[in-house]
């Protein structure tokens, strides 16, 4: 058994073995989140199916009936549900990765364990329902009678993508909480107004085209439209816009790490 | 580093920001105020000396434990214990020093941290013993005999909400046993659980320390430190005070406990002095350590260089959760005519009717208009209760339990549906003989 050193302002050496050490505590916090979550519910676990549904009616009544909005040859319904997959997922993810430190403050000041744990795990809670949802989407086009295009095959690409820009924001978001409650009423008002300001329930081509790029600006467009071009293939994707949100995205993450383990060292003192 | 020896401290220290702990300061709108107004000031901010108030909860702290050594940690509230072990846990950092641990180290600063409610005690033994760092393989390995040790055999499956508090500890516990670890790190977790499940953890403990391996453990309970220790270290103001054989240290720090009613303090607004606040035994001797059904008395030396009319007195007794009786002025309206000079008030309380814990005596002194403090509310004194509650009629399985109790008894009698009666008091039996034998004589 190697020797351990904690001394002041360098306890870094061994964060990345603890990780790795503690690796099977994110499927822990995972599975107890999913155990948990729909404990004393009388309809269990189709509440991950109920709301996507929900929105998705909702949306398409919206902007497909209403709103007269292109769907370029494919089904509103469809078109609408591709475009929350990855919205959903994101803003989840957010909204409880957000929270996770806060409401494991008792864990985070009794027990060491690497506090990256608690905030992965609820991100990767929310890939689940991501998943649950994908299984809907498959039985939409079977209802539909709708056949993928090869483009498919990217789909998990872009899984990658928006698991990453969901555990960057999460981490930034997490670990900002712990100092600033402030963030409890910023991330509702950021998840709620992002529903509109993302091609959610429209396509990215009803923007402009010399707002195209300013609109690129927002990471999820690049990835919601990918998600549309892998599954629907069309509208044709728009690659600055797919560029720009992957920089964006591997910024977001590489900072949040950087962040979150910079303040890890004091979350249980001012937690 | 020497193979022998398990945690080596060096020069400890924790600080906090006090500001920071209490103040809305650090909030987002300040930051964010100040930004818009001072673009620059936030690197300025970096150069510019702090003005916080720092309050250091440990320093230059350094110890050398021994593999094999069981080690009590001893000390009153905020002396610094509870942050050494956090930064031995490593659950927060130290602001200066450094640790050096060889070993694989389990700290059980809290039983139970991380369990959930809505699961059961299947689900949590796998969460649990995961968040303290085993493995799936090693739960799966253990679990029968985790399941064992608990005692929880049958309620396995049902949710950990509806488990006795009880049953919870020891489904906690038994986790935290099964770790395996060399150095093990535990707080006061024994003050919870029963008087038989008490013994098994600390017999868990000390085949942990026969073994060969480490023990680091903090209490109050002196008397569980004296049996499982050989060690002690006694913290005060986050500092070492003494480290050494057990015996000794615990000693000196309960005389120390008892010494501290030297409590003094001067008013210069008022001219009055508390020079010493002493509790005695119906004897008249000193003492901090008393019976149930003794008397207690409270006595103030005081020194009054003006006069100091009619002056309200206000005694609380308070035990660890808070007050739990007290001698008011206010309400009973006994105040002296005047206090000068150099004096002495005292105040006896008859037949503490209270169990074997810890307790501590709290003094306010007000001027006659009953608002302004010539002394505010503070602990002037502490004092125990010991005693074995067998000897006063406590024969309940459970009666370890009344070191946790709420503390005060007030006689009381059960009804029983059978007819029969029951009459409780904190009496001892000897007293009870004689009361018996006195109203036989009537």
């Amino acid at each position: 058994m190697s020797e351990l050193v904690i001394e002041a302002g360098r306890t870094e050496r061994q964060y990345w073995r603890d990780l790795w050490r503690y690796r099977e505590l994110f499927l822990f916090f995972a599975w107890r989140d999913l155990l948990v979550r729909y404990k004393q519910t009388a309809v269990g676990i189709s509440w991950s199916l109920i709301r996507p549904l929900l929105t998705m009616a909702v949306l398409t009544v919206v902007f497909g009936k209403l709103g007269k909005m292109p769907a370029g040859g494919v089904p509103y319904p469809l078109l609408v549900f591709c475009g929350m997959l990855p919205w959903l997922f994101f803003s989840t993810a957010l909204t409880e990765a957000g929270n996770s430190l806060v409401s494991n403050a008792n864990m985070v000041s009794k027990v060491y364990f690497p506090r990256l744990a608690i905030t992965a795990s609820s991100v990767i809670t929310s890939l689940v329902d991501f998943l649950i949802s994908c299984a809907f989407l498959v039985a939409l086009m079977i209802w539909f009678r709708f056949v993928p295009p090869a483009s498919v095959m990217f789909v998990p690409l872009f899984v990658v993508l928006v698991f990453a820009a969901s555990l960057g924001v999460s981490l930034w978001i997490a670990a900002l909480m712990v100092k600033y409650r402030d963030f409890r009423f910023i991330v509702p008002f950021v998840v709620q107004f992002g529903l509109y300001i993302s091609p959610v329930g429209f396509q990215s081509g009803v923007v402009p085209v010399r707002f195209r790029l300013l609109y690129a600006l927002n990471p999820m467009v690049g990835i919601i439209d990918g998600f549309r071009w892998c599954i629907l293939g069309s509208p044709r994707i728009y690659l600055p816009s797919l560029a720009i949100s992957i920089a964006e995205v591997t910024f977001l993450l590489a900072t949040g790490i950087w962040y979150f383990r910079k303040t890890e060292r004091t979350f249980a003192d001012i937690i | 580093m020497n193979s022998d020896i398990a945690i080596s401290i060096e020069n400890l220290g924790k600080r906090y920001d006090v500001d920071r702990l209490k103040s809305q300061d650090e909030g987002l709108r300040h930051v964010i105020e100040n930004a818009l107004r001072a673009p620059l000031a936030a690197f300025r901010k970096k150069v510019r000396t702090k003005r916080t108030r720092e309050f250091w909860a440990l320093r230059g702290v350094s110890l050398q434990i021994n593999r094999g050594e069981v080690v009590g940690i001893i000390g009153r509230n905020g002396a610094g214990k509870s942050t050494m072990l956090k930064l031995l846990s490593r659950i927060t950092v130290p602001s200066e020093g450094s640790i050096r641990i060889d070993g694989r180290v389990a700290s059980l600063l809290e039983v139970g941290t991380g369990f959930h409610q809505e699961l059961t005690g299947r689900e949590n033994i796998f969460l649990n013993g995961a968040i303290l760092g085993m493995s799936r393989a090693e739960i799966i390995r253990k679990f029968d005999e985790i399941v064992e040790f608990s005692e929880v055999g049958e309620f396995l499956d049902t949710p950990v909400k509806r488990y006795s508090s009880g049953m919870y500890v020891r489904l906690a516990f038994a986790v935290a046993a099964h770790l395996d670890p060399e150095i093990l790190i535990v707080d006061e977790v024994l003050a919870v659980g029963d008087a038989a499940f008490q013994r098994k953890c600390l017999g868990k403990m000390s085949s942990f320390a026969e073994s060969g391996r480490t023990v680091l453990f903090v209490s109050h309970n002196l008397e569980a430190v004296r049996t499982l220790c050989e060690r002690a270290v006694w913290m005060q103001d986050g500092h070492v005070r003494e480290d050494g054989p057990v015996e000794g240290v615990v000693e000196n720090f309960f005389n120390a406990l008892s010494n501290s009613s030297q409590f003094s303090s001067q008013n210069e607004d008022y001219g009055f002095t508390v020079h010493r606040v002493m509790l005695k035994d119906a004897a008249g001797n000193e003492s901090a350590q008393f019976s149930p059904g003794d008397d207690m008395i409270v006595e103030v030396d005081y020194s009054a260089d003006r006069p100091l009319e009619q002056p309200y007195v206000i005694l609380a007794i308070n035990g660890v959760n808070g007050s739990c009786f007290t001698a008011n002025m206010l309400l009973d309206g006994n105040r002296p005519a005047v206090l000068e000079g150099e004096g002495k008030l005292a105040c006896r309380f008859k037949a503490l009717p209270i169990f074997p814990q810890s307790y501590s005596v709290k003094m306010s002194i007000r001027t006659k208009n009953g608002n302004d403090r010539v002394l505010d509310y503070t602990d002037v004194a502490f004092f125990n209760v010991v005693g074995d509650l067998a000897n006063y009629g406590f024969k309940g399985d459970f009666v370890s339990r009344a070191s946790s109790s709420t503390p005060v008894v007030v006689p009381y009698e059960w009804l029983l549906p059978d007819g029969t009666t029951a009459s409780v008091s904190l009496t001892s039996d000897a007293v009870r003989e004689k009361q018996a034998e006195e109203a036989s004589i009537r």
